[in-house]
Parts: C-alpha cells; structure tokens; sequence
C-alpha cells in the first residue's frame, strides 16, 4: 500500500516538469536544448522539402497524417516479408505470413501493439529495428501529433491554422522521444537489460542439461515501447520477462516512462488553452485580464481546464487501481480449496519480484494509459482483477496513450457540458465556444464508434466457429478472453488475454480491421470537431455559464464516464468478469 | 492558379510523407539502437550482454533468468510452463526437457489458465504432491503460494525468502551441508526492498545453487 503511494507522489513530481517541456514544443517556444535540435531539424526539412511556418487546415493536416502513416505502412510491411534474408538475422528466423504481417503492421502503426507472433521465434533483429522500433517512435509521434493539432484548435488562436504535421511529427521525435530514450534505455542496460546483436547464447547449466538465452536489442525497444506507450514487447511474455524488466528499478523505469507523456499533454492542454483564453481576454478588456503568475498553484502548474480533466482521470485511475489491488491480494478460492495458502495473493501468472502490488500497479497503468505492455500475465489475474484493465480499456480515456485518451476525455468533457446544459436548459458552452449541432454530432459519432467495434465483433466472435477456436479459458472467462481482445485493438492498447490462440486468418483479420478503425475514425472526426469549434468566435461568460474549471465539473465528468460505460459494457461484464467472480467464491 | 504549381502540390504531400518517413526510419530503427549498444558496450559491458553468471571459467546462466534445477541438493525455482528454456539432448540430438516433452526453442510465457480453470488447480495439486514428497517435513498449508504458481515470464529467477527457507531441511540432508551454511548462502542470495520501500524482497535460486555446488565443492570455488 504505501509503496503505491509512494510510487504517485513521485509520478505527480515528475509529471510536472515534463508537462511544461512538451507545451514548450508543442506551442512552438524556446526550451535550452533548441541550439542542438534547431539544427537536426532544419536539416530534416531541407531534405523533405518541409516549410515548418506552412500551416495546414484540420483536413490537410489529417491526410498528411493518413498518407504518411499509409507510406510507413507500405515499408513496414515489405520489410516483414523478406526479413528471412540474411541481414541482422543471426538466428535465421523465417520470412512472415501475410495475415499475420498485415495484422502486425496495423497494430504498430496504429499504436496498439497487439501481438499475434512471440518475438523470440517470429522477428529478425533487422525487422525487430527497421519495422518496430521505428513504428514505436512514428506512431506515438503520429498520435502526439494529432493531439497537439486538437489542442491548437481548442485554444483556437487561429481560424483554421492547427500546424504543420510534419513539423510536429518532427519535433516530437527529435526532441522529446529520441533523447528520452537514449537516458532511459541506458538506465534499463544498466539495471541488466541486453543490448546487443548478437546471436542467442546456449549454456550449459551446473546439471549439465543446457539452456538457451535470449539476446538482442532488446533494451531500445523497451524504452521506447513504454515512452511511446506501445506497449508490443520484444518477446512473447513481454516485460514479465527478466530480459526486458529485470529489477524492480527498471520496473519503476517503465511505469513512468508511460505514465509521463500522457499526463503531460493533460498540462499541455491546460496551458495552451490558457494562453488562448488570455489572449482574447487581452484583445477584449486589457484591464479585466488576469495575468498567468496570479493565479493559484495549481492552476498554473496545470491550467486551469487541465486540472479538472487531470483530476478527472486521477479520480478514475485510483478507483480501477483500488480494486484491481484488492481483487488480487484475495487470492484463488480455487487454489485455497486444495490447501494452497493464499495469504500472498494470486501469484498465477505474476513475478516474485513485483509482488501483488506492483503487478495491480502496472497492469491499472498499462491498460488507463494504454500501452499495453505486461508485467505479469492478464489472463490470469482474478475475475475482478482482470475486470479493472478490461474496463479502462472500454472507457479509453483514463489518460489514455499518446494523447489520444485526452481527446476521448475532452469528448465526454463535450457530453457533460451538454448534459448539465440540458439539466438548465442552456445553450452548452466549453472553452469558451458555443457547443452546437454538428459538435454533438461529431461527438456522438466519435464516441460510440468504439463500444461499436468492440461489441460487434466479439458478438461475430461468439458467433462463429472460427471465433470459438480461439478461446482456451472454459466457462464464463473465455468470453471474458474475446471480450479483451477486441476492447485491447479497439483502445490501441495491445495487452492480451494471452490465453487467446489468436494467430489465425479469423483473429489476425478481424483485429486488424478493428485497429484501424478504432485508431484513425476517431482521429479524423476529433480533428473535425477542433476545426469547427475554431471557427467559431468566443462566448462571454456569464453567471449561467457551466463552470469546467472546477473540482465538481471533474466529478461530474467521472460520473458522465461511468454512466456512460454501464450503459454500454454492463451486459457484456455481467457475462464475463462478473460471472466467473460468482462462480469462483459462490 | 496555373497548371504546374497545382500538380506541384500534389505531388509535394506524398513526396514529403515519403522522404520524412525514410529519415525517421534511419534516425529510430538504425541510429537510436546501434547508438544505445555502441555506449552500452562501454560502459555497461556485462549487462548489456545478458549478465552472464560464470563457474570454473564457462557461462552456466544468466543472473536475471532462471533455470530448471531437478537435483535433489538444488534449491526449486518455481513452475514454468516453458520449463526455464532448460533441455538436454540425446544421442540422435534431440531435444528434450526435464519433464520429458519436447523442447519446442526458445520461448517464453504462462500456460495463461485463469483463476477458475479446472487445468490450474489440476497443475498445482500434481506440484504440491511432488513437493511433499521431496520434502517429507513440510506440512501443506505452510508451502507458500508462490512456490506452486506458475510465473507470468516463465522465466522468473526469484523465489520469495519463505519459500526458501522451507526447502532448507530437504537440501540439507541431500547436500550433506549443514542447515546454517544453506541459510548463510539462502541470506547472502537474497535482496531486500527497493529503500526498504518498493518492490519485493526476493532469493535468486541460480545464485543460491551455485553456492552450493560451490560448498559441495561441485564447481571451483572462485570470486563471482
């Protein structure tokens, strides 16, 4: 317990500073390190022909993101098919299978990093490098990107001007994913991760039977899986493994490194918001504007609309930490009743290193910031326990990777003013922008796309043979198995019911489709909605105007959240999670 | 607007998405990595090159992964449903693991069985048999959780001190060591909290075994 506490309090510390260098890029101004990056940068536009000053309109700015995400895709994909060449392949693994590369293409270039082959048996170093590594980095920046462009449009300095996607998608690899990584995966080498290329090591062991160990670069791509909030792990048990999560130091490592970004752009939402607002304050009544320094602490540490989201998602994350912490510290009734003490928790599935705490931790952080990367295996945690990640993933807005679990959260922030305004019988405000029609459209349309893809295609799923052939759990846990897999695609988050036998023509097509939709539909439309709220000019505050800066409009975004998934998802958990915790201590 | 200004326009999205996307690639996917292993291999040598553990000269294991130990003056590590990626070979050169199925290469993994599966209580009874049979003095519920468990890596190094501590009386009277030199080795293995705070006090069973083939005098008894 205390060593949860302990381990916030040091997140909230950090978060901090980190927030305030990512609205330094983001809004384009000085940060120290700009003499080095200025340089590396104005050499990559020269070479592409890219004019950082060139604004792009939010459609311009979506297709730019779409084609080159396409490009990479292409590459990528190519890549997969020929690795069988004798390049950085020291341990002669064989070419890919179509679907499988199709389905593993999309989940990294969308972020998701589900994984239908293991690493160890499936990727070449070379393919390992020039496909996941550099997709980690890509469609993280993509996603930040996305998010930045959404907040510029929120701010809405400009009519129609949300950036330049190149120039963003630049900035943020060059000067916050790259030089974050060579420190913290210099910090994973040194707590024992492998980074090499060398070929995997078989020993002889003091029996004098022998075992194979696994070698590899393994330590750059596990820190820009965790920064990126990718999630896929260089081998099939991802950072359960002690290659890729040695000690409980590199444990910490990789918790903050997902959990930094993603609250960051929280803070850099509040900010850049909050210079927005000032501005036209300032245009409007020089006298009656307040300037940044006087306001309180954490409103100016955070902004003052960054606040309440930011304690929004707090809100929802310690409760969904709560109970995945208690759920497993039960332990297995199953287990107790053939004699095992289960005094310790459920230890199925977990590392003796992490415990039962640090397992809760990570497992709540992976799926609410939606990485997806593992520490101890999913599948086996407690009925309720495993509902907790299941849950996050279908809300998808606790944090959120990316950046992208802000712009769902501002989308129910859009649902509550409308709400409360309903309630009151007013015209919604938010930001400062009259919500109308065609944003409550948007929002709508945005926000039930992904209950949509995870349902329909688990109900596909349950429905077909070849959907059943991939359940291995018997009993209410295996819908609970398909459950996951579609929520896990649908968020982009990656983690898995591993259980899942999930390598086939059904499941690699149907999660490819699902990624892709659940990935770029709520994009564009996201994206949509920031340039029609732009356009549109302020609306002055008034004694009827819903307060979004404060501590009950968080609260009331909490419940609009949870209202909204028990609605959706409540049949759905009934069936599964909650089903099999009946059973088990009935 | 003239002809060829619009065709340069369009051809300057595609052409920008492709030449980005090739800098990106040799920065992240060339760069990054062969950048983080030129400075690792400095300074952090044995790390970054599995953190091998030494006996009389040869790699016997690696300190971060664990093994299958069958001998019955070896300490247990905990079950894995890829039994650590530990095999022998017969004459013909095949693989095989110590529990005789075949070795399949490297992996790594659980036997994911959720908590309500029937196959895991099935699994755990078998272990917990075994294991009151190897150590005789042991009482059922007094076997922690942990040692019956599969780990989520399959692959996990650690034990906690309990469940080490309640395999002294068997290794003692098959090691012909004395219980107080396998408690010495068992605390001179084991590591405490991250600041007495963070993580998990663990045993790391190769450790703890290298020690004592090196007690039994099995292995030259060398500084680590």
């Amino acid at each position: 317990m205390l060593q949860l506490v302990l381990t916030l309090i040091i997140y909230l510390i950090l978060v901090i500073p980190v927030g305030r260098y990512l609205y330094h890029i983001a809004a384009g101004k000085r940060t120290f390190a700009d003499p080095v990056f200025d340089r590396v940068d104005g050499v990559i536009y020269k070479l592409s022909v890219v004019d950082p000053h060139k604004g792009m309109n939010w459609k311009q700015y979506a297709m730019a993101l779409i084609g080159t995400n396409a490009v990479m895709i292409a590459m990528s994909y190519i890549i997969l098919r020929i690795q069988s060449l004798p390049l950085l392949n020291p341990n002669g693994i064989e070419g890919m299978e179509p679907t499988l590369a199709f389905n593993t293409i999309i989940s990294f270039m969308t972020n998701t990093n589900l994984q239908h082959y293991s690493g160890e048996s499936g990727l070449s170093y070379l393919s390992q490098m020039l496909v996941i590594i550099f997709m980690m980095f890509v469609s993280a920046a993509s996603g930040y990107a996305a998010c930045v462009a959404f907040i510029r449009g929120l701010a809405g300095k400009t009519k129609d001007n949300v950036g330049n996607f190149f120039a963003d998608l630049v900035r943020i690899t060059t000067r916050v994913l790259l030089p974050f990584s060579l420190v913290g995966g210099l910090l994973l080498v040194w707590q024992g991760v492998p980074q090499n290329f060398s070929e995997n090591m078989v020993v002889q062991t003091l029996e004098g039977t022998y075992q194979v160990l696994a070698m590899g670069p393994v330590a750059a791509l596990e820190i820009i899986k965790h920064l990126g909030t990718n999630g896929g792990g260089f081998f099939g048990a991802n950072s359960t493994t002690p290659m890729e999560n040695p000690t409980i130091l590199s444990n910490l490592i990789e918790l903050y490194s997902m959990m930094l970004l993603p609250g960051a752009c929280v803070i850099t939402f509040g900010k850049m918001v909050g210079d927005g607002r000032r501005q036209h304050q300032k245009s409007k009544a020089p006298e009656n504007a307040l300037p940044a320094h006087q306001e309180g602490i954490t409103a100016r540490l955070f902004g003052k609309e960054g606040r309440s989201i930011f304690l929004a998602m707090g809100i929802l994350f310690l409760v969904g930490l709560s109970l995945c912490y208690w759920a497993e510290l039960q332990g297995n009734p199953a287990l107790a009743g053939i004699g095992l003490n289960q005094s310790a928790g459920s230890m199925e599935g977990k590392e003796v290193r992490f415990g039962i705490a640090q397992s809760a931790l990570f497992t709540t952080v992976t799926t609410s910031f939606t990485t997806g990367t593992v520490n101890n295996m999913h599948d086996t945690l407690t009925p309720l326990g495993g509902m907790v990640p299941l849950l996050h993933m279908m809300l998808n807005c606790v944090f959120g990777g990316k950046g992208v679990g802000l712009m769902n959260m501002i989308l129910y922030a859009i649902l509550a003013v409308f709400i409360c305004g309903l309630m009151v019988g007013r015209t919604p405000e938010y930001l400062g922008k009259k919500i109308e029609g065609r944003e409550m459209k948007l929002t709508a349309l945005a926000i039930i796309i992904h209950p949509l893809l995870i349902l329909a295609f688990s109900a596909l799923a349950v429905a077909t043979a070849a959907g059943q052939a991939g359940i291995t759990n018997p009993g209410f846990h295996g819908l609970s198995q398909v459950l996951y897999e579609y929520a896990s695609s649908a968020a982009n988050n990656g983690s898995g019911f591993e259980g899942l036998a999930d390598n086939t023509y059904f499941w690699n097509i149907t999660t490819g489709i699902v990624m892709f939709l659940g990935r770029y539909l709520p994009i564009v439309i996201q994206l949509a909605i920031a340039g029609s709220l732009m356009k549109k000019n302020y609306v002055n505050e008034s004694a009827g105007t819903l307060r979004t800066s404060t501590v009950s409009f968080a609260v009331i975004l909490v419940f609009v959240v949870y209202i909204f998934a028990a609605l959706t998802f409540f049949p759905a958990l009934a069936l599964g999670p909650i089903a099999e915790h009946l059973t088990l201590w009935g | 607007m003239n002809k060829i200004t619009s065709t340069n326009a369009l051809f300057r999205g595609p052409r920008q998405s492709l030449v980005v996307t090739l800098i990106l690639l040799l920065l992240c996917g060339v760069v990054f990595p062969v950048l983080l292993s030129g400075i690792s291999a400095v300074i952090f040598p044995s790390q970054a090159n599995g953190s091998l553990v030494y006996a009389d000269g040869q790699a016997v294991g690696a300190e971060n992964v664990g093994q299958d130990f069958t001998e019955p003056y070896f300490m247990k590590g905990r079950p894995s449903a890829y039994n650590y990626n530990t095999y022998y070979e017969d004459e013909q050169g095949n693989q095989y693991c110590n529990d005789g199925s075949e070795f399949a290469g490297l992996s790594s993994g659980s036997n994911n069985y959720a908590p309500s599966n029937p196959a895991l209580t099935e699994r755990v009874e078998a272990d917990i048999e075994a294991f009151l049979e190897a150590n005789p003095n042991v009482k059922r519920e007094d076997i922690p959780a942990d040692l019956m468990t599969a780990s989520g890596s399959g692959l996990d190094p650690h034990i906690t001190p309990e469940s080490a501590a309640i395999q002294i009386p068997a290794l003692a009277a098959a090691s012909g060591l004395s219980e107080e030199v396998l408690e010495q080795i068992v605390e001179d293995n084991t590591e405490g909290k991250l600041f007495g705070v963070l993580g998990e006090e663990t045993v790391n069973v190769l450790g703890v075994n290298l020690d004592i083939a090196k007690a039994m005098g099995l292995v030259g008894d060398e500084p680590k």
